[in-house]
């Protein structure tokens, strides 16, 4: 095995497509127009001499080694900065140029150390060699004695081997767009200035872009000089985000030395942020729990035990609860972090070896109701585009995201859209920092109020329709023309209008007007979305909103446009696309449908439930009444990160078989009874997907540090349940999934390591993948319009709860942060805060790092106060980072309609000094009928918004089969106080039970 | 009875020698005198060695005495001046002046004959006829006149001024911009400074032709921060063209809309550099672009821009009035038109030469500048500003044009010509051109950021007595990087006057013993 280096051209790719053909050195070669020479000649392989040339960045001038001598012009130009044109004759080796290389070299090294603590990954010594220089004559000033930044935590800055090429000031300009870094004084004093301050106190979000850009060693990761160079590399793929970035792990023997982007990554293109490139120490941290544990009771202490044994008591555990409580009485948790084999694993441990359909995946709590509104309207649940379409839209409307924390690479990628000239909507209750950031301003902030968003989407579509705005030609093509003529009606009318929804949205109406009509008119519009949409009691009402605004703007079906939901896991669209949901096989299909059933239950050699499962709420209220006890949670922290924390750990408490697969003792751990290792990404062998539906490659890097793999750990316990289970390998586990889901039908290990990754679908129509979705045809056939009237949550502010709280991440930590809490990232974020706008906190007394008491109807904590303007008046906001800060604690039960997403996004809050330090965190006592009262709301809930043309009880009785268990549609017909279920919900239970 | 005109000039370089105090002092003993006068503040007549230089309207004529002192003053009044009495300072009628009158003013017509802010001066003066003949043509048209002309740009590198602008004209663009390069930053140059505190309405006039030549609305006057007197002059002759109607919505009423806003420099003389200057307009550091593209194609905020220096575009005026023909009537072979010499140094009569190219070097020096001040001979001549080549009186036959000059070894830049005598020493001097280089550098390329540290560094080894012959060697290797590799013509220039000052004057370099000659 090598280290893989990947060539350098020199200077970006030329767009354009007409070709011009130059002779170099004597060899002919075409190449398209306004390549460089420099570039032009890489593709034959004449390396042209260079140190300030790297084809991630603009061509810049500097260093003027790249020097070559074209017939007809006079001089000596730069290869780099000279583009091709048609019959140019070029010599890269002449004894002129080899004086000048040899002199511009002799000037770098009489400013440069002799020895590079570096080695050979310093170029400067190597170039010298390369060009022939024999001696340095000069002696005289240098900047041999300036100070080394040491300040960050993962690399370090030494000026003594800067040559001030510039090409980190570039890659922080071009390439990350924050411009953290620039250059200090001029001439010989020219030194690179990371915002006038140590690198740790600038600007700088530590993405390791001018690391990989420096050619010397002035810009190194630790880990090079700690552990050494690295002879090997493995291409894998990042497990933090939904940008899913390429990576080469780079190895000394067994150990990781450091993880390089991979120009070639489809999602990333070689660009990277400080999570995937320097925060994999989690990996090998002493938390790491690498041996199986059991316990009886949740009381007792931990005992390590052999695999077998701890299977075997899991399975007895799980068996016999199903022998008191029948077959529905447990369910499995599989993770959105986990690889696509080992999810897949796990759903059919769960259909097969448990029996049943009670599974779900952490997209329950943020991507579901993307889920469920795109399957209404467009009929696949997806982003529509992949990430290079950003670079062909016009106007970005971005809607309840952040993307500069939580997908950074693509927010790079939009900045470099924006700063090109596409104009940006920004629509959230924060001033997030693409609003306004170096060189890019939002032209619109729609500043709503947390729970308005289907007003604001509506109040927009109203200005679309009723000024003449909406895309007929497209709508006549490619929608269902009745569904449109429904919803025009109805966006119509006046209560939708901007003036109508301003006292509740907050957002002048000039403001939606002007907004509108500048969406309406981009050529290319695209809609970039994330958790704001979703985690609120109307999420897939405004996925479906979301929907129809891109469908009336002709903007599906090209690059440029679409409906884009920034997915947050590395592998949640995965673990969705392999079917962890209770109600949906791999590939969509509802559990409901013979012939999908059909596929498994031959496949898999059993009879699988026709009937949907339990979500992971529902699971909750279940073990609350003592229907659910045993659980099998695969890399999922639900007692963290699942809103209203008292509920969800007395749920667990109820339980009598916990079983949780992990890497560290997470806070679910405490009420687990058996403790399964789990592997690192460092360790999987198998695929990741990301938001752009593209199926990377994830290559082990080490050995397992469990002695098993995770896929091997689901087939024991399934076959210890009686289910006999096993694979070689994930290959393997890709090729049932490929001859189970239609989508993946030509996806195998071969075929990705040929492709590097593939999204899809991948079949016979489109083997190569598919990058643009919905092309000629919408999946469903034709576009449907759902009306979605705006019904505001009943998490209301109210006089003892004043103010609205939602919540968000930052980029150094992500999540519930046990990655990133083990590794030195803590070191920008130690602490979840809680931001409040100065009004508030004045008319309170809260002075800014005080801690400050935050309190919901259903539990409180203490937190420290950070004054900030980047939140309105009457909203507060934090991040759930640290179990300490006990956000969820706060947060209820209260959940999107259709998939009972939680609503996160807006709970009723007090704020208040406290005396006390952090945590503290107070849980109020539960509702004695918990599941109950919860059938009761959701039911209600689904009446009051369910998308109908005036007979919304066909649609509620669709909905329950749809997605209820027979348990819960028991307990609603028999069990719950009828006096407090709407009319339409009584209504369709009529129905229900005569279609029964 | 009328008040009498006095004309005292306001430009920097008679401030600097007194013509406030000057102007004062007239002014305090008319008033004693109860004799009624008018002094205008006109720009300088060039003739800097005879500042303070003031002139009494006689009749039709100008009657001058310089240079004037305050303690002259009371004797010029017994002396009955203001009727153009005899005086020890007297100078007859100004304009006839032989070292006036012997130069071809075309672009300094009016410099230190008009009121620099009088609109009706100017008018009265020709002012306005180029902008309305231009309002008259097609851009094609103006160009056309322009290339005719073969005026070529006076910054320094000379490159033919209706080339540049044709390009600009065929690109597209809805907007473009016109720069005027008002850096002046080589030292021995002024030209430009007496020409914006002089007349500044022929540079708006020759901005606002461009303007409508090209299809721009805006233009940028990017101007040092060490001329204070001219952005204060030149501001206020905008506001004025403003509300004449030259600049704004509607060109002298025209369908044309232009309008020029200030930006001052930082300190930089590589801001003179257009793609510096650029830079620096748009609020970033003054750093050097690449070429490709040209800003003439993608310049100013990426548009096509129009970048020439001041004396190129208040040269503009004249060619529209006057005719192509007349413009290229002057000069020789490929160098059409006038130069603006600026003679300084050790100089007995320094000042502003306008005249046709061709003269030859030895004419400017001796027959206008009058040898050295000190009376001591003439060693070295350096032509072009500080990176121009150091020539000696053996050179003094070349003519006066751009291509003459360069097969001389040397060029032509900005017009400027600095004279030594026998006490400079060109080892020191050859130091200078590296150190200021150094100084200036703005650190984008190697050559040039470490290079000329190093030139320095090596040029003072010499001085002090260090072996000759290695250093000599590492300094010509050095000498070639810089002038091939370097990425602006300030590294790629540096070399001149060192090479020249070692070729010319090798006696200055040899055997020198710890730091004398």
């Amino acid at each position: 095995m090598t280290l893989l280096i990947e060539p350098d051209f020199g200077t970006p790719r030329s767009k354009r497509t007409e070709k011009v053909t130059v002779i170099i050195d004597g060899t002919e070669v075409e190449v398209p127009a306004d390549t460089s020479i420099m570039r032009a000649a890489a593709t034959i392989g004449i390396n042209v001499p260079k140190l300030c040339a790297t084809d991630t960045l603009k061509a810049f001038g500097s260093c003027r080694l790249c020097v070559v001598e074209i017939d007809g012009r006079k001089g000596t130009p730069s290869s780099c900065t000279t583009p091709v044109a048609d019959g140019m004759k070029i010599s890269t080796q002449s004894e002129k140029l080899s004086r000048l290389r040899q002199g511009v070299m002799e000037l770098y090294l009489s400013d440069h150390p002799a020895d590079c603590a570096v080695g050979d990954q310093c170029k400067v010594h190597g170039m010298a060699r390369e060009v022939g220089l024999k001696e340095v004559r000069y002696s005289g000033a240098t900047h041999l004695d300036l100070p080394k930044d040491e300040s960050n935590p993962y690399f370090t800055f030494d000026s003594t081997e800067c040559i001030v090429c510039n090409r980190c000031v570039r890659a922080c300009d071009e390439v990350q767009g924050t411009f953290a870094l620039t250059i200090e004084n001029r001439g010989f004093e020219a030194r690179v200035s990371s915002s006038g301050t140590s690198f740790i106190d600038s600007e700088c979000v530590s993405c390791g872009a001018c690391v990989q850009a420096c050619p010397t060693g002035a810009l190194t990761e630790k880990t090079l000089l700690t552990i050494g160079t690295p002879t090997r590399s493995v291409i894998t793929t990042c497990a933090y985000c939904g940008v899913g970035c390429s990576f080469k792990a780079e190895m000394k023997g067994d150990e990781l030395v450091r993880m390089v982007p991979l120009k070639d990554g489809g999602a990333n293109e070689g660009h990277s942020c400080v999570k995937g490139r320097f925060a994999w120490g989690y990996a090998t941290h002493e938390d790491r729990i690498t041996s199986p544990m059991i316990r009886k009771s949740i009381t007792d202490e931990w005992q390590k035990v052999s695999w077998e044994e701890a299977i075997a008591y899991a399975a007895t555990g799980l068996k016999k609860i199903q022998a008191e409580l029948g077959v529905n009485s447990i369910g499995g948790i599989s993770s959105s972090r986990c690889t696509n084999e080992e999810v897949f694993v796990v759903t059919k441990l769960v259909r097969a070896a448990f029996g049943n359909n009670n599974i779900d995946t952490c997209a329950r709590v943020c991507h579901s109701p993307t889920g469920y509104g795109l399957k209404q309207t467009f009929g696949t649940s997806a982003g529509t585009q992949d990430f290079e379409s950003v670079e062909h839209a016009d106007v970005i409307m971005l809607i309840g995201a952040n993307p500069t924390a939580a997908h950074p690479v693509f927010a790079s990628r939009m900045k470099k859209a924006l700063r090109k000239g596409a104009s940006l909507i920004v629509v959230d209750p924060r001033q997030i920092p693409l609003v306004r950031t170096p060189h890019v301003s939002a032209t619109h902030h729609l500043q709503l109020m947390p729970g308005t968003n289907v007003a604001v989407i509506n109040a927009l579509a109203h200005v679309i329709a009723t000024e003449g705005l909406i895309d007929r030609d497209f709508v006549n093509a490619r929608c269902d023309l009745e569904s449109f003529a429904q919803w025009e009606t109805f966006i119509r009318l006046l209560e939708n209008s901007p003036e109508a929804l301003e006292e509740f949205t907050r957002v002048p109406a000039e403001t939606i007007r002007e907004a509108a009509r500048l969406f309406a008119a981009a050529p290319n519009g695209a809609i970039y979305y994330g958790l704001g949409v979703t985690e609120h009691s109307q999420g897939s009402t405004m996925v479906m909103g979301i929907a129809n605004l891109a469908m009336a703007t002709g903007n599906i079906g090209r690059k440029g446009v679409g409906v884009n939901p920034l997915r947050g896991q590395n592998n949640v669209q995965g673990s969705c696309d392999m079917g962890s949901f209770p109600h949906e096989l791999s590939g969509y299909r509802h559990i409901s449908d013979n012939d999908s059933r059909a596929i498994f239950d031959k496949k898999w050699n059993t009879t699988l439930q026709s009937q949907p499962g339990l979500r992971i709420p529902n699971m909750f209220d279940a073990a609350l009444a003592g229907e659910f006890k045993g659980l099998y949670i695969q890399g999922e922290d639900i007692a963290q990160s699942d809103p209203n924390t008292v509920h969800v750990h007395a749920a667990l408490r109820a339980m009598e078989m916990v079983i949780v697969q992990d890497l560290f003792l997470n806070e679910t751990s405490k009420f687990a009874h058996v403790f399964l290792p789990g592997t690192s990404f460092l360790e999987k062998d198998g695929t990741f997907t990301n938001a752009e539906r593209r199926i990377n490659r994830v290559r082990p890097v080490m050995p397992s540090k469990t002695g098993k793999s995770e896929f091997e750990v689901t087939c024991d316990l399934a076959t210890a349940m009686g289910y006999p289970l096993s694979y070689e390998n994930g290959a393997e586990i890709m090729d049932e999934i490929a001859a189970v889901t239609p989508t993946f039908a030509g996806v195998s290990f071969a075929a990705l390591d040929a492709a590097g990754s593939l999204q899809w679908p991948v079949n016979a129509a489109a083997p190569d993948g598919t990058p643009t979705m919905h092309m000629n045809q919408f999946v469903r056939g034709e576009g449907k319009f759902m009306p979605t009237p705006y019904v505001a949550t009943e998490e209301k502010a109210t006089r003892k709860f004043p103010l609205l709280l939602t919540t968000g991440r930052v980029l150094s930590q992500y999540n519930v942060g046990a990655q990133t809490r083990r590794t030195a990232n803590s070191i920008w974020h130690p602490e979840d805060t809680l931001d409040i706008h100065e009004a508030d906190a004045e008319l309170r007394g809260i002075a800014d790092g005080s801690w400050v008491k935050l309190a919901s109807r259903v539990g409180d904590t203490i937190m420290r106060a950070r004054i900030t303007d980047e939140v309105p008046a009457g909203v507060v906001y934090t991040t759930f980072h640290f179990p300490e800060s006990g956000a969820n604690v706060i947060t209820t039960d209260y959940s999107d309609w259709a998939t009972n997403c939680p609503e996160y996004k807006v709970t009723a809050v007090e704020i208040s000094p406290s005396a006390k330090g952090p945590g503290a965190i107070h849980e109020h006592e539960l509702d004695k009928n918990l599941q109950l009262s919860s059938i009761v709301r959701m039911a209600n809930q689904i009446a009051a918004n369910i998308p109908s043309d005036g007979a919304p009880e066909i649609e509620v009785a669709h909905h329950l089969v749809q997605f209820w268990t027979p348990t819960m549609l028991r307990h609603l017909h028999e069990d719950v106080d009828r006096s407090l279920l709407s009319p339409v919900v009584i209504k369709a239970l009529e129905i229900e039970s005569v279609s029964n | 009875m009328s008040s009498i005109k006095i004309y005292i000039p306001g430009d920097s370089a008679a401030v600097s020698v007194g013509a406030d105090d000057v102007a004062r002092e007239i002014s305090r003993l008319a008033n004693d005198s109860k004799i009624d006068i008018e002094i205008i503040r006109n720009g300088t007549r060039g003739a800097l060695w005879l500042e303070p230089l003031i002139e009494v309207q006689v009749g039709d004529d100008r009657i001058g005495y310089g240079p004037v002192q305050v303690a002259d003053v009371a004797t010029l009044f017994k002396a009955q001046f203001l009727s153009g009495g005899s005086h020890a300072l007297s100078l007859g009628i100004v304009a006839d002046l032989p070292w006036l009158a012997k130069q071809d003013r075309i672009t300094f017509k009016r410099v230190g004959i008009v009121d620099p802010l009088s609109i009706s001066d100017y008018q009265a003066h020709g002012g306005w006829v180029g902008l309305q003949r231009a309002l008259a043509m097609t851009g094609e048209q103006i160009v056309a006149e322009i290339t005719e002309s073969g005026l070529r740009g006076r910054g320094g590198a000379g490159f033919p001024a209706g080339i540049k602008w044709k390009t600009v004209l065929e690109t597209t663009g809805e907007v473009k911009y016109i720069c005027c390069n008002a850096d002046e930053g080589d030292s021995g140059t002024f030209a430009d400074r007496i020409l914006i505190e002089g007349d500044p309405f022929t540079l708006i006039e020759g901005m606002a032709i461009a303007a409508i030549a090209v299809g721009a609305q805006e233009g940028f006057v990017y101007i040092r921060s060490e001329y204070p007197a001219a952005i204060a002059k030149l501001s206020a002759a905008i506001l004025i063209a403003r509300e004449f109607g030259v600049l704004g919505g509607s060109v002298l009423g025209s369908t044309h809309s232009f309008d020029i806003r200030i930006r001052v420099g930082g300190g930089s003389y590589v801001c003179g550099e257009e793609t510096a200057m650029l830079e620096s307009i748009e609020g970033k550091r003054g750093v050097v672009r690449s070429k490709p593209p040209l800003p003439a194609i993608a310049g100013l905020f990426g548009k096509p821009t129009v970048i020439n220096n001041v004396l190129t575009l208040a040269s503009i005026p004249a060619v529209l009035a006057d005719g192509a023909g007349s413009y290229k009537s002057r000069g020789v072979g490929r160098s059409l038109g006038t130069q603006i010499f600026q003679l300084a140094g050790n100089v007995k009569q320094g000042g502003i030469v306008e005249t046709g190219f061709g003269i030859s070097l030895g004419e400017l020096i001796t027959g206008y500048g009058g040898g050295s001040l000190s009376g001591k001979p003439i060693k070295a001549v350096q032509i072009g500003g500080p990176l121009g080549a150091y020539f000696s009186p053996k050179n003094f036959d070349i003519p006066m044009d751009y291509e003459s000059l360069i097969a001389a070894g040397g060029m032509l830049g900005h017009g400027g010509i600095v004279i030594f005598d026998t006490s400079v020493d060109l080892a020191i001097q050859a130091k200078f051109a590296m150190e200021f280089c150094a100084i200036e550098s703005c650190g984008k390329c190697t050559p040039c950021r470490v290079g000329s540290t190093r030139g320095a560094e090596t040029i003072q080894k010499i001085i002090d007595g260090e072996e000759f012959e290695p250093h000599k060697r590492l300094l010509l290797d050095l000498c070639e990087v810089m002038t091939d590799g370097s990425l602006c013509a300030m590294g790629g220039l540096t070399p001149m006057p060192v090479m020249s000052a070692m070729i010319n004057f090798p006696e200055d370099f040899e055997n020198r013993v710890g730091g004398t000659k």
